[in-house]
């Protein structure tokens, strides 16, 4: 069992007991529409990693200070706040990056995984361990659509991060890089996900006995 | 004794699954030799390798899942035949072999086996391949039973228009033009057609009111009712895609709509879509409808007839 | 006139559906697309708060933001246009209609955090839509959204008796039927081009 109460524990339970894409299944839109390549996944993945930090730590620093009753629009204005943030920066220093995800990084709002995160974690925790949990939580969002990104892109595009895998004769399989295959990549990986879990689990109480 | 639990339509006959199966291969058998007739053996390669792999696929995952194995049942094998007549005969074997193991394990057995799936899963899986790869699924050849070596790499691109352009109304009628393996004779198709109404395995509702909406459409589109009916798949569709069990309304004013709605979808997006044939597509989207129309339009019980409310 | 809003309106509920199409607002018809019902409850709230939302967020963007050279706000502007409005049709429902309160009630406050709504005024900006065009096209986006999670809430009605693999219950299974639903939904591409 992990320790929640420290940073070791917190920032593990972020990427694998509570991985927000498979184990929580927060935040669907961006995995879904983003990941058509490792690329996209990547660059999703660090945009809101770099909004859960920052908005998990200012959260926590003034929670003592936030009304119960107004809570959920200070928190949104907060995120908002990074979210023009990371959109302004990425406009400027990978402007082909922030094409190809669109309107997908302003949406970084109303990502279910950021609020949630806002309101179960940072409200409640020290500034210090609500940046630790903002880095476990985006590390495994971003881990979770970049290995998306990969399959969709190999299958779809024969390629890996641009890299050609299966050669030339390779005739890509065009859906997996649509819409339709964002959808039933998700539901197998999920799938897979929770059939490795019930293993371990079985397996773990097996031992325990 | 077992109870099973299964969803409608639950058949109020003493038939069995593998009886109706048995009946809808005899119903396919014309087609499948005309197909195999103008296409030669490449069609009887992809048919073989399409059947072979939707068993197999169904065997090692009932085997795997530690389920009964049911494939005695014939129903993977009629979802291979199906598949692979709805694939052009220039299909490589390995478009077949995932065909149909997309229709077997994503469509049919993830979401519980035979009668649970809600959609066709040859339909499903022949969808997932003409959004895959457009280019080789429609890469028609001329019929011709000993095919040049190069007939693969010359492989001409026909639409429906191309097609009623270029040959009579009984070279389409009898099978004598490009196009997927089993959907090129109508006559043939008709003929299974006959013996599946004498048999009892499908009721005249489905296919008579989708090839009527659909001829109906196409009179006003494009003037020529005749040729649209008799090229491209849509008689192949309405006889034995759009008149599966699991995948359409059970009520008959459920069976009408749903009918009269692939009519129009195959109308729709032959003159308007982005694909050349909308057949797949048509009954796909009426398969999403039907559980809809199950629910709001309840068959209604026999003997009930003119019951009047005793308030 | 017509015709244009009517290919407008065949584009934006079948050919670029929210949900099947563009990826926007996913949480909800996963989460609330178990019941017919509900589901339909949920696609009227959202398409009053998406045409509305598309009224306002065209105003404030055209006449205040861009006036003052301030566009970089927009998201802040827009979110908070959509979680004001989201309070004050809470507020207004309750009131008026105490019993469509009580069906919807719980839906209402999800609405802000819906991404289809803050995904149809960014679409309206980026596009540079007009105001009726805006208007029309969040109520047509709404209507597409609604299509869908009525559609998948009918599958989903019809999944719960089959006898699905364990580690495919739920959330897997949801996705694979969506997957093939828009699969289906491909044959629609090229309708209104």
């Amino acid at each position: 069992m992990l320790d929640k109460s420290t940073a070791k524990g917190v920032f593990i339970n972020g990427i694998l007991n509570e991985n927000p894409t498979f184990r929580l299944v927060l935040g669907t839109c961006p995995t879904l529409a983003v990941t058509t390549s490792a690329m996209n996944g990547i660059g999703m993945g660090i945009a809101a990693t770099f909004v859960l930090v920052g908005s998990n730590a200012v959260i926590s620093l003034l929670r003592n200070f936030i009304p119960d009753k107004v809570r959920i629009p200070a928190f949104i204005v907060i995120i908002c706040a990074f979210v023009t943030m990371i959109q302004l920066l990425m406009q400027a220093f990978v402007p082909s990056l922030y094409e190809s995800l669109g309107m997908f990084i302003p949406l970084i709002v109303v990502n279910c995984i950021i609020l949630a995160r806002a309101e179960a974690f940072a409200s409640k925790n020290t500034v210090f361990l609500s940046a630790v949990d903002g880095v476990g939580m985006g590390l495994g969002f971003t881990l979770a659509i970049t290995i998306m990104g990969c399959i969709r892109e190999l299958f779809g595009n024969g390629t890996i991060f641009g890299f050609n895998v299966f050669g030339q004769g390779y005739d890509p399989m065009l859906i997996m890089i649509l819409a339709p295959g964002g959808f039933i990549v998700f539901g197998l990986m999920l799938g897979i996900v929770n059939a490795l879990t019930n293993r371990k689990q079985k397996s773990g109480k097996e031992d325990a006995v | 004794m077992k109870l099973y639990i299964s969803t409608p339509p639950h058949i109020r006959t003493n038939k069995d699954t593998k009886r109706i199966m048995l009946d809808v291969i005899i119903a396919l058998l014309p087609t499948t030799l005309a197909g195999i007739y103008f296409f030669g053996y490449r069609a009887a390669i992809v048919l073989a390798v399409a059947c072979v792999t939707a068993v197999l696929a169904e065997f090692i995952w009932q085997k795997l899942a530690h389920q009964p194995v049911r494939t005695g049942d014939l129903s993977a094998l009629v979802t291979g035949l199906i598949l692979g007549l709805n694939l052009p005969p220039t299909a490589p074997w390995w478009l077949a072999c995932i065909g149909s193991i997309i229709a077997i394990i994503l469509v049919k057995q993830l979401f519980g086996g035979i009668g649970h799936n809600f959609m066709n899963p040859a339909m499903a899986a022949r969808g997932v391949l003409i959004v895959s790869w457009p280019a080789l699924m429609t890469a028609y050849t001329l019929p011709s039973v000993f095919p040049a070596l190069d007939a693969v790499t010359s492989a001409t691109i026909l639409s429906d228009a191309q097609v009623a352009a270029n040959y009579t109304y009984m070279d389409m009628f009898l099978g004598n033009i490009p196009g997927s393996i089993g959907e090129v004779s109508k006559a043939a198709i008709l003929l299974g057609l006959l013996y599946m109404l004498i048999r009892g395995v499908v009721s005249w509702r489905i296919p008579v009111v989708f090839m009527g909406v659909f001829a109906a459409l196409s009179a006003i589109f494009t003037g020529d009712a005749l040729s649209a009916c008799l090229t491209g798949g849509v008689l192949f569709g309405a006889v034995f895609m759009a008149t599966d069990y699991t995948t359409s309304p059970m009520s008959r004013l459920g069976q009408f709509i749903y009918a009269a709605g692939c009519g129009l979808m195959v109308a729709l997006i032959r003159n308007f879509g982005a694909y050349p044939e909308g057949v797949t597509f048509a009954i796909l989207l009426m398969n999403i409808v039907t559980p809809l129309l199950d629910k709001y339009i309840k068959p209604r019980i026999y003997g009930t007839k003119g019951a009047k409310k005793n308030a | 006139m017509t015709v244009n809003v009517f290919i407008f309106m065949v584009t934006c509920i079948f050919t670029n559906n929210f949900i099947f199409s563009r990826f926007l607002g996913c949480c909800p018809f996963l989460g609330v697309s178990s019941k017919v019902n509900t589901s339909i409850g949920m696609g009227m709230a959202v398409t009053f708060v998406m045409a509305v939302a598309s009224l306002f967020t065209w105003a404030v963007y055209n006449l205040v933001l861009v006036p003052l050279h301030i566009e970089y706000m927009n998201t802040i502007a827009f979110i908070l246009i959509i979680a004001s409005l989201v309070q004050f049709v809470e507020m207004f429902i309750k009131k008026s209609s105490p019993s469509l309160y009580k069906s919807l009630g719980i839906y209402l406050p999800l609405i802000t955090t819906n991404c289809a709504v803050l995904g149809v005024t960014i679409l309206n900006m980026n596009n540079n839509y007009g105001l009726l065009q805006s208007v029309l096209n969040g109520v047509f986006g709404a209507l597409g959204f609604m299509l869908a999670i009525v559609l998948m809430a009918g599958v989903r009605e019809r999944l719960e008796t089959s006898n699905i693999p364990k580690c495919m219950k739920g959330f897997p299974i949801s996705l694979v039927t969506a997957g093939l639903m828009s699969v289906a939904f491909m044959g629609f591409s090229g309708f209104g081009a």
